[in-house]
């Protein structure tokens, strides 16, 4: 039996897997990792399942130290310096930590949530069908709360497979694609207009139940009190102050301010990455486009093992993993120039 | 007698779910027909649909666009809506106590004197209701109901408050509610209730549903005591009386 036991974390890092869903109607909020794609990708690289329970890593630093045997990790999501007892630990890479060694991870860069996976992911008691971290309503496992220093993640010793890393086509960039509704008739034209315009900022004040956004006010047509009604990943509300929030994986199931619009779901793990303070703006696509881009999602999701590319011919591939622009640490991991 | 149903509206919530709306307000037929579709979802589920979140006035449908479209899942939908409500189905009723006032409804007094009347009275005419569960939603637990007599409508709060204890019962607009755990909310506090409707590891971990009908008794403070610690081990202290 080997674990990870956490050495040091700042906060807004907790365990989180695909979820809990089914119960919504009893106002269970599903929770889940921010970034699915990431979690995928992360659980790919050591052979888990795609929403296995991993480490969700938020902006700040954090280590963990292997105990009681190997344990292989990979990381994926936003970048950051990571090293291993001072060898460089690449992202979108399988990695083992021996016995002992520990992991040392930086502040996200350029992104706000990091993924480490662990082969034979996290034991715990699932709620729900789930370990995902709900600290309002104390839900998840191994911790029903976000971890701490000295936490002990237990799992599987290493198993002997060869290490891996992931060739990804590039990643979407642009605006953040968003349908409008359910209560976009909530607004005027000149409102939807400025919302559709504006460069947003994510506010510090940000959380994993949702994401304020900083801009424009935004004005209603009737007031800002609707009778609640049901919320999902991406509904963009707009209470009272006229400042939008975007509800996230621990949004309440329900919620009585008039949604303008809802980011697609293809999108969603992509906006949930956006930092504090970065701008960025919104564009409105049809159904058509929305639900096309939801199956190219999911057929990446469910071909990712198709990408994986053993590590032994990683240098290479340098130059193909530097033209794809993916795998930004990767490439730092080898190139001292951009490693800092 | 047949009766002509408007058609609900279909509007998007993004890529992978659709919420019926039966009305703008807070409606009894329209709640009705909420649940009516809920129920015949679940009777007949329809292939690509994760889950329903029945609320007052509209029905939130989850689904995999990569099964069913939004177009191929809103026919489906407009068809099932269309059908005349069933007859009143005899829903279970659940009866409920309270401790209320003093350190359990700390608004209680406010509400009172905000209505020009007495605590008593606010207390009585509270318990005298007969409340269907509308809907359960914002957190685990949270039971809406409908069915508050219009002497008790009170505005929210000015400044909503940022923790409310767990198993208040209390009310906001024209709406009553049960609360299970501590959260904030922006109603007004009448009293407490030891019954967890959500509690994990307790069988059934929801004891309410959508469409049951509740009522509210009184009890003393040693009495809440007691049931809080029986309701903490995992007992059901509210009493059901079946359909």
């Amino acid at each position: 039996m080997s674990k990870l036991v956490v050495s040091s974390i700042g906060p807004a890092s907790s365990v989180q897997d695909g979820g809990r869903h089914g119960a919504q109607r009893y106002g269970l909020t599903p929770s889940g990792a921010m970034d699915r794609l990431a979690l995928a990708v992360a659980n790919t690289l050591v052979g888990n399942a795609l929403f296995a329970a991993g480490v969700e890593i938020g902006p700040f630093g954090a280590a963990f130290t292997a105990r009681g045997g190997a344990v292989r990790i990979a990381l994926a999501g936003s970048s950051r310096n990571a090293d291993i007892n001072g060898r460089v630990a690449a992202f979108d890479t399988s990695t083992t930590l021996a016995d002992g060694e520990t992991l040392t991870l930086g502040f996200a860069r350029g992104g706000s949530f990091s993924y480490l996976a662990i082969e034979g992911s996290i034991e715990g008691e699932p709620m729900f069908g789930s370990l995902a971290v709900n600290a309002r309503t104390g839900l998840g496992s191994p911790y029903p709360r976000p971890l701490q220093a000295g936490d002990e993640l237990q799992t599987k010793a290493a198993s002997s497979r060869a290490e891996s890393r992931i060739e990804l086509p590039a990643a979407a960039t642009g605006p953040i694609r968003i349908v409008l509704g359910p209560q976009d008739d909530e607004f005027s034209d000149q409102a939807r207009a400025l919302f559709l315009e504006a460069e947003w900022k994510i506010s510090p004040t940000s959380d994993r139940m949702g994401y304020r956004l900083e801009g424009p006010v935004i004005k209603h047509l009737h007031g800002h009190n609707i009778v609640s009604d049901g919320t999902v990943n991406g509904s963009i509300q707009v209470p009272g102050n006229g400042a939008p929030i975007v509800l996230m994986t621990d949004r309440g199931t329900s919620g009585g301010y008039p949604k303008i619009a809802t980011v697609i779901s293809a999108d969603f793990g992509r906006f949930a990455q956006i930092p504090a303070g970065t701008g960025f703006r919104f564009k409105a696509v049809g159904m058509a486009e929305a639900q096309d881009a939801a199956r190219q999602f999911a057929k990446l999701l469910h071909t990712l093992p198709d990408h994986l590319r053993p590590v032994e011919s990683f240098d290479l591939n340098i130059e193909a993993l530097q033209h794809a622009n993916v795998a930004g640490s990767a490439v730092n991991a080898v190139d001292a120039g951009t490693w800092q | 007698m047949a009766v002509t149903l408007s058609p609900p509206r279909l509007l998007p919530s993004g890529d992978a779910a659709i919420t019926v709306e039966f009305s703008r307000n807070i409606d009894d037929t329209a709640n009705q027909r909420v649940l009516a579709l809920d129920r015949a979802m679940a009777k007949a589920p329809v292939l690509g649909v994760t889950e329903t979140v029945p609320t007052y006035r509209s029905l939130l449908v989850h689904y995999d666009p990569t099964e069913i479209s939004f177009a191929a899942l809103g026919e489906k939908l407009l068809s099932l809506a269309k059908r005349p409500l069933p007859p009143t189905t005899k829903s279970r009723r659940w009866r409920i106590p309270v401790a209320y006032g003093g350190e359990h409804g700390i608004d209680l007094e406010d509400v009172a004197r905000t209505l020009n009347t007495t605590p008593d009275e606010v207390v009585a005419r509270h318990i005298a209701g007969d409340y269907r569960v509308a809907m359960i939603g914002f957190s685990p637990g949270w039971s809406y109901l409908s069915g508050l007599e219009k002497f008790l409508h009170l505005s929210r709060r000015q400044s909503p408050r940022l923790l409310t204890p767990a198993g208040t019962i209390s009310i906001g607009g024209v709406q009553t509610g049960i609360q299970c755990i501590a959260a904030p909310s922006g109603w007004h506090l009448l009293g407490r209730t030891p019954v967890r409707t959500y509690q994990l590891h307790r069988e059934p971990i929801f004891l309410t549903e959508p469409g049951d009908r509740i009522t509210f008794f009184p009890i003393d403070a040693k009495t809440f005591a007691e049931q809080d610690r029986a309701a903490e081990a995992g007992e059901i202290v509210a009493e059901l009386i079946a359909a």
